[in-house]
């Protein structure tokens, strides 16, 4: 336990993370988890966060060590891809039982590792912690060691119990497990100047197909994707990559950091949301791989490839402008810097009526009032009763949100689109950004609104 | 007659049970503008918002205590107060509805006695009801911890009858049953000039309707009021074995007496019950009923041919069970292999040799040779290894729309059971004659 703080205590003090540098020494140490209100707290546990980051890890046995609520309520439910094994879509869990509380869970822990083992073959084991066994002082990390030294496989403590914080603590600690046990354990059987990182990708709704095509035409190899759609030994063997992009808010600053420190991988922060984004994106894996060596041919190669990409999707963006012109837009990203997503959306004549800026950072607000102008809301929260309010009196014809702010766009009969990690759709690169644009104008056009909004006959107004 | 068996594993994989803490949470979205709260950590919420909502595809009030790690050391009494103070002044709920968790039941905490101290120091908080159920994660499973909630309900708030209510009675709600199952059965008891309360009533709040206005509690359900007012009822009616306990505690607090229906699936048990209802209220079984039992006779004649000897494989909680069990074994299928997550006087009954105590590897090893799973979404995996086909029953139903509106009770509930079930087995049938080891290529050959 004492153990975890200082690990904790570390993670929240992390130097590549521009907000936590603008801090005093000793809003650092309090960490970038605000102190949850009680009955009026929303969102993921440590856990969970770790289970996102690591569970796209495809042919990797999951295990969670806990009552049945950890795995049993939540399992099979995210929407990371594989191409190839589907184990990590097994839930496995220890769901430890009254008298394993008494008595401590460690033994079930370790007869769990090895049925899992001798049932499914993984490449190797991950053991999650959780809050009651925390608490009652099972120690998973030796457990872990022993199983592995039994049984000949990599067998990975991730420390994470729910109670320790926040979704973003534990993409963090899950981090610092890979960098811990994992990374750099293994050798790849072949190494070329075109191998790079992805850190912090999930490949959700299959996103990361989106983008490795034009990583393929570019003659560039993704050595090692954390995690989406990943396999262990690519990621054990990740240390040998030229070069890094990380991906997705601050999720992995962590890893991409101390990959660099420690490997020399340099690494750049990226998005593949929107095109100007994808662009830039492909712009800094091309510039880092000539830096660390790569010929230099592949920046005139990129350049083209942009060009040729971009203009195919604006092409195809023209298309929908004297649909979508006009219409105003609430967009909830959840702080996800895709500040692209915004530009594209304004070439098609869509305009950005509000946004949320709850996890920004002031540099971060100061570029959304430049690209939407003052008019646009920034909210810094907005209550589900007066989002529902906004959209009931149509100061927005559409929301893009996650799905917890459905329901209160659907109830107000508003058009609404998933863009959070439940979504069902790509929108990742140029493709992405075209097919993000398409289901914004399918969903506005359905011919159901108007019907759904109009009064039963017999009721007056 | 079954023997029932617990599975000897440490490793459950693939689970079927869910944890008592959202089985309570969701008993008490059954009750109008509430607002169940998780005691524990945030993360215990997240999950079974995330879960309600891909079930329901509803908005779904749940809090939590937000506790840590120090606050769990050093006990989470602040946490609670802060939790009913803030949900008092922003949700304005008319009850609280407070679920313990592994967490804070490892811990260990006299939540009632404290419940007192906060209720005395905040005098706000006075005529809130606030209910509290202790739901250890590490004990029983979701159906536990609904049959518990609903019996605490009971408990806190039905009053000493002063008066009794002619032709009302208290029908106690199973968690296995859907909405339109609650309005089935409440349109069958009001064909009988009854009037029902229902508790919890999913049909008011988690059915999916429009509501005029936004509301952060509940949008629907069980008024506090009508559960006062349990105690003046006729009788007590009790869908599913699980309600036996809120049953019991209701009569025991009034003396309006009970009755439990283990299953409203298939002909006889619906037959007893509309003849209960027919005593309850003196009034002879309305046409329109006897109308839908011969209809349903008639979908008995028209499918058994699909069932005989047939192999279904089942994994759900113990009423859920026994419900669709039951039925589908009336209809001359073979249960082969029944899957479930607690202990039930009800598992004895199955008509099957075994029915384990589990998780959905379990399903899975056994139904290799079975014609029809039927479990809940979490089955596809399953389903699509073996080349089964899947009915999906239950909760989470997250990759099909509707579950709120799928029928399961009743006549007409049976009959759309019976009929969904034999056309999966039919389209296997039809394709079963496709391949050349089937009974296309035996007719064949006789030809
Ligand atoms: S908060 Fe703790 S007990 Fe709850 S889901 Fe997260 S890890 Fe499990």
């Amino acid at each position: 336990m004492a153990l975890l703080n200082v690990k904790v205590q570390e993670v929240f003090d992390e130097p590549g993370c521009e907000k936590n540098r603008s801090k005093s020494e000793k809003e650092r140490k309090k960490g970038c988890s605000k102190q949850l209100v009680p009955g009026a707290a929303a969102g993921g546990c440590a856990f969970d966060g770790a289970k996102i980051a690591l569970q796209p890890i495809a042919d990797v046995a999951h295990i969670v060590h806990g009552p049945i609520a950890c795995e049993g309520n939540s399992w099979d439910n995210r929407g990371a891809k594989s191409s190839g094994p589907e184990l990590y879509r097994t839930g496995f869990t220890t769901d430890i039982s009254e008298n394993d509380v008494i008595y401590g869970g460690e033994k079930k822990l370790f007869r769990a590792i090895r049925e899992a083992i001798e049932k499914y073959h993984p490449q190797a084991v991950f053991v999650y912690q959780t809050c009651v066994p925390a608490l009652i002082g099972d120690e998973i990390e030796m457990v872990c060691k022993s199983a592995s030294e039994k049984f000949g496989k990599p067998v990975i403590p991730i420390n994470a119990p729910g109670f320790v914080g926040s979704k973003n603590l534990g993409n963090k600690l899950a981090g610092e497990a890979l960098l811990e046990h994992v990374i750099g354990t293994r050798e790849p059987e072949f190494t070329t100047p075109y191998d790079i990182n992805i850190i912090g990708e999930y490949n959700l709704a299959g996103e990361l197909w989106q983008v490795k095509p034009l990583l393929d035409r570019l003659g560039i190899r993704i050595l090692a994707c954390l995690s989406g759609d990943g396999r262990y030994n690519d990621i054990a063997s990740s240390h040998r990559a030229r070069a890094a992009m990380m991906v997705c808010s601050k999720a992995m600053i962590n890893v991409a950091r101390k990959m660099e420190e420690r490997y020399g991988i340099p690494f750049f922060e990226g998005s593949f949301y929107g095109i100007s984004d994808t662009s830039d994106a492909l712009r800094n894996i091309a510039r880092l791989l000539v830096e660390r060596g790569a010929p230099e041919e592949l920046l005139a190669r990129t350049e083209s490839l942009i060009a040729e990409e971009e203009a195919r999707a604006w092409e195809k963006l023209r298309v929908y402008r004297p649909r979508l012109a006009g219409k105003k837009v609430l967009l909830f990203t959840g702080g996800v810097k895709s500040w692209s997503i915004v530009s594209a959306l304004q070439e098609v004549g869509l305009t950005i009526v509000g946004t949320s800026v709850k996890k920004s950072t002031d540099e971060d607000k100061e570029r959304v009032k430049a690209l939407l102008g003052e008019e646009a809301h920034m909210f810094d929260e907005l209550p589900p009763r007066e989002m529902y309010r906004m959209l009931k009196e149509s100061r927005a014809d559409i929301m893009l949100s996650g799905g917890r702010s459905q329901f209160v766009a659907l109830k107000a009969k508003m058009p609404w689109l998933d863009i959070n990690q439940e979504r069902h759709h790509a929108y990742a690169a140029y493709v992405g950004m075209v097919a993000l644009v398409e289901e914004i104008d399918k969903s506005l056009h359905n011919p159901i609104w108007e019907q759904v909004r109009k009064a039963a006959p017999w009721e007056d107004n | 007659m079954a023997k029932v068996v617990s599975s000897r594993k440490s490793c459950s994989v693939n689970p079927l049970k869910m944890s008592q803490p959202i089985g309570g949470a969701l008993a008490f979205m059954g009750i109008a503008n509430a607002m169940p709260v998780l005691h524990g950590s945030q993360g215990c919420t997240a999950f079974g918002l995330v879960l309600f909502v891909r079930h329901f595809r509803e908005a779904i009030p749940l809090q939590t205590t937000a506790m840590n790690e120090v606050s769990t050391i050093l006990g989470g009494m602040e946490n609670i107060e802060e939790a009913l103070l803030n949900i008092h002044a922003r949700a304005k709920p008319e009850l609280i509805g407070l679920c313990t968790t592994g967490l804070t039941e490892t811990r260990g905490e006299d939540i009632m006695g404290e419940l007192k101290l906060i209720r005395s120091r905040h005098p706000e908080l006075q005529e809130l009801p606030i209910v509290f159920v202790e739901t250890p994660d590490y004990k029983d499973s979701f159906q536990d911890g609904w049959a518990n909630t609903v019996a605490r309900i009971v408990c806190e708030l039905v009053d000493k009858p002063r008066f009794p209510i002619p032709g009302q009675v208290n029908l106690l709600a199973g968690s296995h049953l859907t909405a339109a199952d609650i309005e089935e059965i409440v349109d069958t008891i009001e064909a009988f000039g009854l009037k029902a309360v229902v508790l919890p009533d999913l049909s008011g709040s988690l059915d999916g309707h429009i509501p005029q206005d936004f509301s952060p509690t509940t949008i629907g359900g069980t008024k506090v009021r009508e559960i006062r007012s349990m105690g003046g009822s006729l009788a007590t009616i009790a869908i599913g074995r699980q309600m036996e306990k809120a049953a019991i505690e209701l009569e025991s607090r009034s003396g309006v007496s009970y009755t439990v229906f283990d299953r409203l699936t298939g002909l006889e048990e619906n037959d007893r019950f509309l003849m209960h209802l027919s005593g309850l209220s003196g009034q002879p079984v309305p046409e329109k009923l006897r109308r839908r039992r011969s209809q349903l006779v008639d979908a008995m004649l028209d499918s058994h041919f699909h069932f005989g000897g047939k192999k279904i494989a089942i994994a759900a909680e113990p009423d859920l069970l026994w419900a669709i069990g039951a039925l589908f074994a009336e209809m001359g299928a073979k249960i082969s292999v029944a899957v479930t997550t607690t202990r039930s006087p009800l598992l004895e009954r199955m008509p099957c040799e075994e029915v384990l105590i589990g998780d959905l590897e379990d399903l899975e090893t056994r139904a290799g040779d079975s014609d029809l799973i039927l479990t809940h979404s979490h089955g596809r995996q399953a389903s699509r290894r073996l080349g089964i086909p899947l009915m999906r029953i239950g909760l989470p139903t997250f990759d099909r729309l509707g579950a709120s509106h799928a029928l399961n009770v009743g006549y007409r509930g049976s009959m759309k059971l019976i009929f969904q079930a034999a056309n999966l087995l039919l389209e296997r049938e039809d394709e079963d004659c496709k391949k050349p080891w089937g009974n296309g290529a035996a007719a064949a050959q006789i030809v």
